[in-house]
């Protein structure tokens, strides 16, 4: 586990309010290794978002990481000042938002915008930056990239504005992209091709890519693990292909169960009932228990941890598993 | 075809969207009209879900709106149970507005924020003077009740409640005035999957106990499967194809139709490969000429550039499509 590209420990961030202190993210551990695609998922106010704005320290004030320790190759960057942290963003790790027309700015052109960035992060001459954006709007698919690059964000459309967003957010070449619903504004026919490039481009330059979506389609043809939050906590972190086919966790079966397929034919779906709590409002023990079919005492009292499940390292946050030793003994043995 | 509760033959509505008049003289332009909808002509049977689908941009809200009578059409006619929209005034039009309602996309905005649940959801029964007095009050606890809230809800404020519950509200209201036919605009595109599930049952549910007729809009494909019983494909504005929801899944006609069901993310990881999909809507204040679709069309001819297709009908309904009419003919 030493050789994680970024790794996540027990992260906490809290909103102190007047009505006293929210916990949005609560005790969430995960590791993302070089070169991986993670998916996060979860509903609206699952805390999907705030986990990717903790790790690029880009916390709204009165948030703040109350807990915890967040470590880039080994070394902590939770507890970075303002100056180092700016320095790591963007370099080390690069950024993809949903709406591409408010991560661009409207009055630079897009030339303007990439060497602005390209510069930053390197020491080279304006002209040898602009080479180089043009490559990269090349890379990312934009026809006729030398002459677009001197249009304003405006003139492109919304896929191609994205396109532009990913170019920047691989302009310095970073180890891992934090990619926050970047299909989520975009048609499908256009998020398919989105998908595929960010698919593409981080395997060529061996990227890791922690992809944050509602949407368990685009989970299932990109990522190569996915972890699914509910209320700020870890339910089920695993290989995308096993959470996906057999989910363990309840919270995970019924929200599979709930997505209209195009296969499937005219029955009900399955309908998971209420919804997610409000943060001033989780739940004693396992946030989950109102809505849970299968909760039970313990449910009500005590708040499950993530246990392992098998050897690929699926994790289960829910009192129905217990943890298989095997892996734990083999360790100890060997 | 003597059941068709909604006919719209020929539907067509454009925008005017030229700049003011004294630019237009000054810059010697053009007047510039943008055709959202162009010649469209469809039925819905009674009782039946009638889906659209289509990218942003397609045309499908305008005709929601066209199809209530938010917007007059430019051309084309709209005729509801035999009654034509068009010229209909009066209390004959009075009368066919109680019989289609319309759900929202968006249940924070289509809710006044200033009133109780209980006002938002009686409006329509006192628009239409249905009922009077306490019976008022306690219709609007049955439609509460039918829609899975309780009827003390009827005093809260939108506020107090989730998106899923909204939405609820403006089912609750679209069905107080006891309509036959509701227009769907993208009912749960603002909603969480679990919590889409549980409002997708719900109408279902009420189209059964009610016998209710659906338009339902919406640009997530497999929502559409799960709902709809015919499905009508758009693409800038001009219907491409309509099939049966069944047909249209298994066996896609039109080009546009297969690219669409190909770019479906796909769920049960079959390790399915997909045909890269190339390029995006074009604008449509200058839609390509002939076929919409040829730009991006892996089976466009020279022909597909210069004339508009026809409808070629197919198993459960028909495409436009040169392609299929060369098949047709071949065979």
């Amino acid at each position: 586990m030493t050789d994680a590209l970024l790794s996540v420990r027990n992260l906490r961030v809290e909103f102190p309010t007047r009505r006293g202190v929210l916990t949005a993210i609560d005790d969430v551990s995960f590791d993302i290794m070089p070169g991986e695609v993670l998916g996060v998922v979860g509903e609206s106010g699952a805390g999907k978002s705030l986990t990717g704005a903790a790790i690029i320290g880009l916390l709204e004030p009165p948030g703040r990481i109350a807990g915890g320790e967040i470590l880039l190759k080994g070394e902590r960057i939770d507890n970075l000042g303002a100056e180092a942290m700016r320095r790591i963003r963007g370099k080390r790790i690069g950024m993809v938002f949903q709406d591409p027309l408010t991560s661009l700015n409207p009055l630079y052109t897009v030339a303007q915008q990439l060497i602005e960035t390209i510069r930053t992060h390197a020491d080279i001459s304006e002209s040898e930056a602009r080479k180089k954006a043009i490559a990269l709007l090349d890379r990312v698919g934009i026809p006729a990239a030398a002459r677009r690059i001197d249009d304003y964000p405006h003139h492109f459309s919304g896929g191609m504005r994205q396109r532009v967003v990913i170019a920047l957010a691989l302009c310095a070449e970073p180890e891992l992209v934090i990619a926050d619903e970047p299909t989520t504004a975009l048609d499908v026919s256009v998020q398919s091709q989105i998908i595929d490039l960010i698919k593409e481009i981080c395997a060529e330059r061996g990227a890791a890519v922690m992809l944050i979506t509602h949407d368990m389609g685009v989970i299932a043809e990109t990522a190569d693990r996915v972890a699914v939050l509910y209320a700020g906590r870890i339910a089920e972190i695993g290989p995308v292909r096993q959470v996906i086919t057999a989910p363990e966790h309840p919270y995970t079966a019924g929200l599979m169960g709930s997505i209209p397929t195009l296969t499937q034919t005219d029955a009900r779906l399955v309908q998971i009932p209420g919804a997610m709590p409000r943060l001033n409002a989780i739940p004693q023990g396992c946030a989950f228990n109102p809505r849970c079919e299968k909760a039970f005492d313990r449910c009500f009292k005590e708040r499950p941890a993530p246990v392992l499940r098998d050897a690929d390292g699926r994790k289960v946050a829910c009192w129905l598993y217990d943890a298989i030793d095997t892996p734990a003994k083999e360790q100890a043995n060997g | 075809m003597a059941d068709a509760l909604l006919k719209i033959e020929h539907l067509t509505r454009y925008f005017d969207i030229s700049k003011p008049f004294l630019n237009r003289m000054l810059e010697r332009d053009e007047k510039q009209f943008l055709t959202a909808v162009a010649d469209v002509s469809f039925e819905i049977k009674r009782g039946e879900t009638f889906a659209l689908v289509g990218e942003s941009g397609s045309g499908k809200s305008t005709i929601a709106k066209l199809v209530v009578g938010l917007l007059a059409a430019s051309e084309g006619t709209i005729e509801f149970d035999g009654h034509k929209m068009t010229g209909t005034t009066g209390t004959e039009m009075r009368d066919l507005r109680r019989r289609f309602q319309m759900i929202f996309q968006d249940p924070f905005a289509s809710l006044n924020p200033r009133w109780r649940v209980g006002d938002i959801i009686a409006e329509p029964i006192h628009t239409f003077g249905l009922l009077k007095g306490a019976d008022v009050t306690n219709r609007v606890g049955e439609l509460l009740d039918t829609v899975g809230l309780s009827a003390k809800d009827a005093e809260k404020f939108p506020h107090e409640f989730s998106g899923g519950q909204r939405q609820r509200i403006a089912i609750a209201r679209a069905l107080s005035s006891k309509p036959e036919f509701i227009v769907c605009d993208e009912p749960t595109s603002a909603l969480d999957v679990s919590v889409q599930a549980q409002i997708l049952n719900l109408m279902k549910d009420l189209q059964d106990e009610m016998g209710l007729t659906y338009l339902f809009i919406s640009h997530d494909l497999s929502v559409v499967r799960h709902m709809a019983s015919r499905i009508g494909v758009l693409y800038l504005g001009r219907l491409v194809e309509v099939a049966d929801g069944k047909t249209l899944f298994s066996s896609p006609q039109h080009p546009y139709t297969q690219m669409l069901l190909d770019a479906v993310p796909d769920l049960a990881l079959s390790g399915r490969r997909r045909k890269p999909v190339d390029g995006e809507i074009p604008n449509p204040i200058n839609p390509p000429p002939g076929c919409a679709f040829h730009p991006r069309c892996p089976l466009a001819m020279d022909r597909c550039k210069v004339d508009a297709p026809h409808q070629v009908a197919t198993e459960t309904g028909y495409a436009a499509c040169f392609a299929l009419e060369a098949e047709a003919k071949a065979s």
